[in-house]
């Protein structure tokens, strides 16, 4: 057996020693066995462990050092070189465990420090967070209570409302003692106190708005603390405590008149209204910021729905003094209607009443003129025709004109002549301008057609006040009347912006210029002559004379003609010429070239086929020839009336187609007329019908006639139907189908 | 066509006003007019009661119109200077003799004829008488009925001609549109 190379203890071997030696070496290594274990079971139970190869190290180290330790109780006594051998591997492990370890913990051990200072960091920010998160909510909170408020603000548009809710909504948002409003006056120097929270009933306390306090106040838009012993501030009774901090903020009355479109309103002049918020007295309660914020904001909302309600206002108002206005305007109208049809119904009937008389007047005048007067009777009488037909002109223009006003009068459209119109016109002003001295010329332009379509009587009286009215003012030289198409040049005319001809196929417009070398008009006063009731030389009416109304109609009719009418002058002294233009229809193809212009009466029901019917009477007695005559004419036939029998015979042609013979005539042997006519024409399709006319109902005048070859008899007295009848009858049928 | 030359006159016969008279005027004859309808009513249901007149003259007052508006008027006058000239040759017969009853027939057979062609009935009843008397050669009766044929020639002469006085104002007024 080997033996260790332990020393000899100098000392003998102490027995108590080497037990304590030995008892410690064991608890040693059971300490250093069990911390291992304690660290796995603690390790294992903590979630999170970063640095666990350092423990695995660590434990190896504290188990090896354990192990030597426990190996050290054998080396106490005498042990064999394989316990040495152990001891010393274990010595040697345990060294280099705890070599390694020492160097790991050099780099691990700052690591550990830092997590320590990053954790107090992490708590440091959390609390940070903390704080932030308390303001935040704070600040929600406050946000939340604003939309309160202005949802209940805004909930109304009632003025008192409006106040009162704020102040409430205030109160119970923040918790205030006393809240109120002060407005300014009417006189704008004092502040009224308008509004309270606790008190219902506020007595009219009024503070001068020039205290330094309210001020200070009105010039910031933000929220500012006064002192409680302000005159503002004191609205509770003084009580025996501290009063709370108050807080007064300035609410813009903001006005209609401020507000400008497009523009936002001046801040130049504006009243403010004052809110004074008191805190709990006795509370401790300090204003926070965010208060302040929350009651500047109350502030700027409580003015924009005090303005709401001020526009409201102002718009219900108008609103109700439009409504009035309308209600007026319409009994105004209904009035005025009422009005127009009194006068209506009272020209119409008016209309008759005072033509009649006038016409008697004239007529009655007329006939007096032609009885036997002396000359200063003959003078009176001229006298009264001449006015009374002024007075009949005045009557007529004045009606006319006023049913032209109204828009009543329609034109009445008819074919007619228009060479024919022009030719009659100055047929009428001959006489006239021949007393005067003044010659008449008309040119009518060959392109001019010979019909046309329009309102002949009014055409007619146009264009005879402007020809009476030329050669009215002329004393001397002559008038010209020139009428033509016009084609578009000539239509437009500088002075009439808003005359726009249009042309159409089956219109054209005629241009009448009436030149005369008269008195001429300055040029200034041209657009005044067609106003109504305006004359022209006002002071030299002796010569002049008429309504003054008598352009005025006429621009009325021209324009009714779609048309326009305008004057020309150089000036006085060198003549002036009427020019009008007036829309007229080319009348449709007409289809009888021989259509007369007999049928125009009313109650005349011409039968087509007779109009222009050519026939001839023969009667040698001068009324019975009349009679027949006249009957045949209202028929509408072309007669010829003869009054013996050479002539009768002379005269039927082939276009005759029927010839009526008076036989009661003495003189005359109608039945030799009869043969002499039917000899006459060889063919029987060129002979005319003959009738015989009688009073006597013989029978053998029927007879005779018959022998004679007459187609047919008709007795007298012959009416109109009779006469009718009887030619329809010899016209379709070729002979009489009842005798009568 | 009266409108038309009613408006020429207007027009062209502007002379200074004398203002007075009108509005005397006006008043006056605004009564007398309403008279004057009245009478030509009257008149002229007179001449048809009293036998006057007969259908005939209605005839030729249904011929009058627009054309020919005084138709009736004319035809009137031509009765009557027709009718002036055969009394004068009937009288002229009358004075010669011996009677020529044959020409006194024939110049009343045309004046009966005139007559009933404007319907002037008493007139033509007369005629007839006369022409009877002719037929039988009575120169007293012939006499006689002459007389009453002139008679009643003036009156009705006289009637119409105050009817159409009359008519003729009325007629205008009730014309004018």
């Amino acid at each position: 057996m080997e033996y260790c190379n332990c020393f000899e203890s100098p000392w003998p071997a102490d027995e108590l020693l080497m037990k304590y030696q030995y008892i410690s070496d064991f608890f040693i290594a059971l300490a250093y066995f069990s911390i291992p274990l304690e660290l796995i079971y603690f390790v294992k139970k903590s979630a999170v462990f970063p640095y666990r190869w350092v423990l695995v190290q660590f434990g190896a180290f504290i188990v090896l050092c354990g192990a030597t330790h426990l190996i050290n109780l054998w080396t106490f006594t005498m042990h064999t070189r394989t316990v040495a051998v152990v001891m010393t591997t274990a010595k040697v492990l345990t060294a280099v465990v705890s070599c390694a370890t020492a160097l790991m913990l050099v780099h691990i051990i700052p690591d550990l420090l830092s997590v320590k200072t990053r954790e107090l960091f992490l708590k440091n920010k959390a609390a940070e967070l903390d704080r932030e998160m308390g303001l935040i909510r704070t600040q929600e909170e406050t946000g939340r209570h604003v939309r309160m408020l202005t949802h209940e603000i805004r909930s109304t548009l009632d003025r008192h409302t409006i106040l009162k809710t704020t102040l409430v909504e205030l109160g119970r948002t923040l918790g205030l003692e006393e809240c109120a409003l002060w407005m300014p006056t009417r006189t704008g120097l004092e502040l009224h106190l308008s509004y309270t929270l606790r008190h219902q009933n506020p007595v009219g306390l009024t503070v001068p708005i020039q205290l330094p306090v309210i001020n200070q106040v009105f010039n910031t838009s933000r929220a500012v603390k006064i002192s409680p012993i302000s005159p503002v501030a004191r609205l509770r009774p003084a009580g025996q405590y501290m009063p709370g901090e108050v807080v007064a903020v300035r609410v813009p009355l903001l006005h209609l008149s401020n507000f400008q479109i497009h523009d936002w309103p001046e801040l130049s002049t504006k009243r403010y209204a004052l809110m004074v918020l008191m805190l709990p007295s006795d509370s401790a309660r300090q204003w926070h910021v965010h208060e302040l914020e929350l009651v500047e904001v109350v502030a700027d909302q409580v003015a924009v729905a005090l303005s709401h309600a001020a526009i409201l206002e102002e718009s219900m108002r108008a609103r109700d003094l439009l409504m009035e206005q309308n209600v007026a305007l319409d009994l105004a109208r209904r009035e005025a209607e009422t009005a127009v049809r009194a006068r209506n119904d009272f020209l119409a009937v008016m209309n008759h009443e005072m033509r009649t008389p006038i016409h008697a007047i004239i007529a009655l005048s007329s006939l007096l003129q032609e009885t036997e007067l002396s000359p200063e009777q003959r003078l009176m009488v001229e006298t009264i025709l001449k006015s009374s037909n002024l007075l009949a002109t005045l009557i007529n223009d004045v009606l006319d004109l006023s049913r032209l006003e109204d828009g009543s009068l329609q034109l009445e459209i008819g074919t007619f002549n228009l060479h024919s119109l022009f030719r009659e016109v100055l047929n009428l002003i001959r006489p006239i301008a021949a007393v005067k001295k003044l010659s008449v010329t008309l040119s009518l332009s060959p392109d001019l057609t010979e019909h046309a379509a329009g309102d002949e009587k009014r055409l007619m009286q146009v264009l005879l006040n402007v020809v009476g009215n030329a050669i009215k003012f002329t004393k001397e030289g002559g008038i010209s009347v020139s009428a033509f198409v016009a084609n578009s040049d000539s239509l437009r005319d500088p002075r009439a912006p808003d005359f726009f001809p249009t042309h159409s196929d089956n219109h054209f417009y005629l241009r009448v210029e009436v030149k005369d070398t008269g008195s001429g008009i300055n040029p200034q006063d041209i657009p005044k002559l067609f106003m109504k009731f305006v004359q022209s030389q006002p002071l030299a009416t002796k010569n002049s004379g008429g309504s003054g109304l008598g352009l005025a109609i006429c621009k009325r009719f021209v324009n009714l003609m779609e048309g326009h009418i305008w004057i020309e002058s150089e000036g006085l002294g060198r003549g002036s010429t009427v020019i009008f233009i007036v829309k007229l229809g080319i009348p449709a193809r007409l289809n009888d070239s021989k259509l007369p212009f007999l049928h125009k009466g009313p109650g005349n029901k011409v039968k087509l086929n007779f109009s222009g019917l050519k026939v001839v009477v023969m009667d040698d007695n001068s009324v019975g020839r009349m009679v027949t005559k006249g009957l045949l004419v209202h028929l509408g036939c072309d007669v010829l009336a003869v009054a013996s029998g050479d002539e009768c015979v002379r005269a039927v042609s082939y276009e005759h187609k029927v010839v009526f013979l008076d036989v009661s005539m003495a003189a005359v042997d109608s039945f030799e007329v009869a043969v002499r006519i039917r000899e006459k024409f060889s063919k029987r399709s060129d002979r005319p019908f003959i009738v015989a006319l009688t009073g006597n109902t013989d029978r053998m005048i029927k007879e005779s006639c018959r022998k004679v070859g007459m187609d047919g008899v008709i007795l007298k007295p012959v009416s109109v139907d009779k006469m009718r009848s009887v030619v329809s009858d010899l016209l379709e049928h070729g002979y009489l189908v009842e005798s009568q | 066509m009266e409108y038309l030359s009613y408006i020429t006159v207007c027009h062209l016969s502007s002379f200074p006003i004398v203002n007075q008279i009108f509005r005397h005027f006006l008043l006056c004859y605004l009564f007398l007019f309403y008279t004057m309808e009245r009478q030509a009513a009257y008149m002229r249901n007179a001449l048809f009661d009293q036998g006057y007149l007969d259908e005939q003259f209605l005839q030729l007052e249904d011929l009058q119109d627009e054309v020919n508006p005084n138709f009736v008027e004319e035809v009137v006058k031509l009765f009557y200077t027709d009718s002036v000239r055969l009394i004068r040759s009937i009288e002229l017969t009358l004075e010669n003799t011996p009677w020529d009853f044959e020409k006194l027939d024939k110049i009343m057979h045309q004046f009966k004829g005139s007559s009933s062609s404007i319907g002037a009935k008493r007139v033509k009843k007369e005629c007839t008488q006369f022409q009877e008397y002719c037929k039988v050669g009575n120169f007293d009766g012939c006499m006689r009925e002459f007389q009453e044929v002139k008679q009643e020639h003036a009156a009705l002469k006289r009637k119409l001609e105050n009817y159409f006085q009359v008519f003729l104002v009325v007629h205008l007024a009730r014309e004018a549109r």
